[in-house]
């Protein structure tokens, strides 16, 4: 059976350009970068020239980049790192209400140490408003965390815009921007950031490995202690086949960011056109500011696990925001914060396009899904016909 | 994740549909939790003849409920009623532990279907 991978914002396949770079590593080029021989001088080479690649690809300097071992622990260094770094300053945090949980659950953590957490709302399709960020910045504020694009509905947030009024008022500003890293521009001063986290499975590189860059002079606590590695930021023995892989992937995404974006666009919106023929049938987040691959609908008065189930069974990998697949009793955080009541929300298929589908791909899953619809449908108490 | 099974009852439900002319029909189930369950009963001298459901749910929850119409077509009211959700996972040959609770409502269903039966012979009688 054909099988067509559409869950990237998920996870993507090593390139093999990534793996090829990546090898010596393991190997013939073992060393402990912080060793003084000659193994150890030819890891240090391959770690200082991927932090040069990650900072240059950032627009950044080169010491403003922390390897990590990926989005979690990027959000939740810059986050904590912030919060008892600067807590002599004050307590507050503002973050948004469709936060990955990496950001979400670590402000909340914080906020049972002491600290005071503001979350806020978005609107129905997902957009978190300056303005209400602005209004919500207090003397005591410390930090605001407002993801770059959202993984599950795709809206791209206005962080530039963002960044400005917050960084104005001397209040640090990270963006996770874990699912735009190879699809949006990163430039760093363009987004207005003092830190910004990245994966570097979401592109193509090795899971296990991430990077948070961290403006100079912002102070950060680390969340490891044990070492001096990455200037005492995060300490341990660097991951640096992992962050040769990180750059090189990161370096290959960007060079084909641009058309690779526009190509996935056409393939996302003959898909979104597709599904909304199915009766029924809403689109989920901004059809404006949206990430080039992602697709996301709610088919009404079906759930999504058997949408699921039955996609598997055709050979299609797709993700849903339902309570089953969302590991927890209440359908998806997201869907729910933009508006939409359970029963919609249980309804919802995401499908995040990449590198390896083709219009023949599209095709085949619009092909497939509206009949899964109607049977789980023809099947469903709550629909009449 | 699921047994075969499980994922056999998912893509052929048996007795999938309703009965117009029932004489019980019970829901359970909620749509905020993702779970409905319908099941529509013909009764005949104490035995249930045809049992029809729908469901809206997760791949268990649509096995679960095509499950329990094969335990309990041919059976007596009473023996039906004695049909358990622990019975149908055996049935199934298991689920995972985290649907046991969430999605596991086919007695339930039955069980309201079989009291609405009761409620309308006592009110005819």
């Amino acid at each position: 059976m054909k099988r067509i991978y559409m869950d990237h914002a998920a996870t993507t396949p090593v390139r093999p350009e990534v793996w090829e770079a990546m090898l010596p590593y393991f190997s013939t080029e073992f060393g402990n970068p912080s060793s003084v021989y000659s193994w150890g001088r030819s890891a240090r080479k391959a770690l200082d020239s991927a932090r040069d690649k990650v900072a240059a690809l950032l627009g950044a300097s080169a010491s403003e980049i922390v390897f990590t071992s990926g989005g979690s622990e990027g959000a939740n260094l810059a986050i904590k790192g912030v919060a008892w770094a600067d807590q002599n300053k004050g307590k507050h945090i503002i973050t948004s209400a469709i936060e990955h949980h990496a950001v979400l659950d670590t402000v909340l953590w914080l906020e049972t140490q002491g600290f005071e957490v503001t979350i806020l709302p978005v609107d129905e399709y997902g957009l978190v408003d300056p303005a209400q960020v602005e209004a919500a910045l207090r003397p005591d504020t410390i930090l605001v965390s407002i993801m770059h694009a959202n993984n599950e509905v795709g809206t791209i947030q206005p962080i530039s815009e963002i960044g400005a009024l917050v960084r104005a008022r001397g209040v640090r500003f990270h963006t996770d921007a874990v699912q735009t890293a190879g699809a949006l521009d990163l430039n760093v001063d363009a987004l207005n950031v003092d830190l910004l986290s990245i994966s570097a499975h979401k592109f193509y590189g090795p899971k296990g490995v991430g990077a948070l860059y961290v403006r100079k002079g912002v102070r950060l606590h680390p969340l490891i202690h044990g070492g001096g590695q990455e200037k005492r930021r995060r300490a341990g023995t660097e991951n640096v086949a992992g962050i040769v892989g990180l750059a090189k992937a990161f370096e290959l995404a960007q060079e084909e960011r641009e058309a690779e974006s526009a190509r996935l666009q056409k393939l996302r919106d003959r898909l979104i056109e597709g599904l909304l023929q199915i009766p029924h049938t809403r689109v989920n987040g901004s059809l404006e500011r949206r990430l080039p691959n992602n697709v996301s609908v709610c088919f009404e008065f079906i759930e999504g696990e058997s949408l699921l189930l039955n996609l598997d069974l055709r050979g299609i990998a797709a993700s849903s925001g339902s309570a089953c697949t969302s590991g927890s009793l209440d359908p998806s955080h997201v869907l729910l914060a933009m508006g939409l009541s359970h029963e919609i929300a249980h309804g919802s298929l995401r499908l995040t396009l990449g590198r390896e589908n083709t219009e023949a791909d599209v095709d085949f899953v619009l092909q497939e899904i509206p009949g899964i619809v109607e049977r789980l449908r023809a099947m469903s108490p709550l629909y009449q016909g | 994740m699921y047994s075969d099974k499980v994922m056999e009852h998912f893509t052929n439900p048996r007795n999938v549909g309703e009965i117009p002319d029932a004489d019980g029909i019970g829901e359970v189930g909620n749509a905020r939790c993702g779970d409905i369950m319908k099941m529509w009963i013909k009764v005949e001298n104490n035995i249930i003849t045809d049992i029809k459901f729908k469901t809206f749910g997760c791949g268990a929850a649509i096995a679960t409920s095509s499950m329990i119409t094969e335990l309990a077509i041919g059976k007596t009211v009473e023996e039906a009623e004695k049909i358990t959700n622990r019975d149908v996972a055996e049935a199934l040959e298991g689920l995972p532990p985290v649907k046991m609770h969430c999605s596991n409502l086919a007695a339930e269903a039955l069980g309201a279907a079989i009291a609405d039966y009761r409620k309308r012979t006592a009110s005819t009688a």
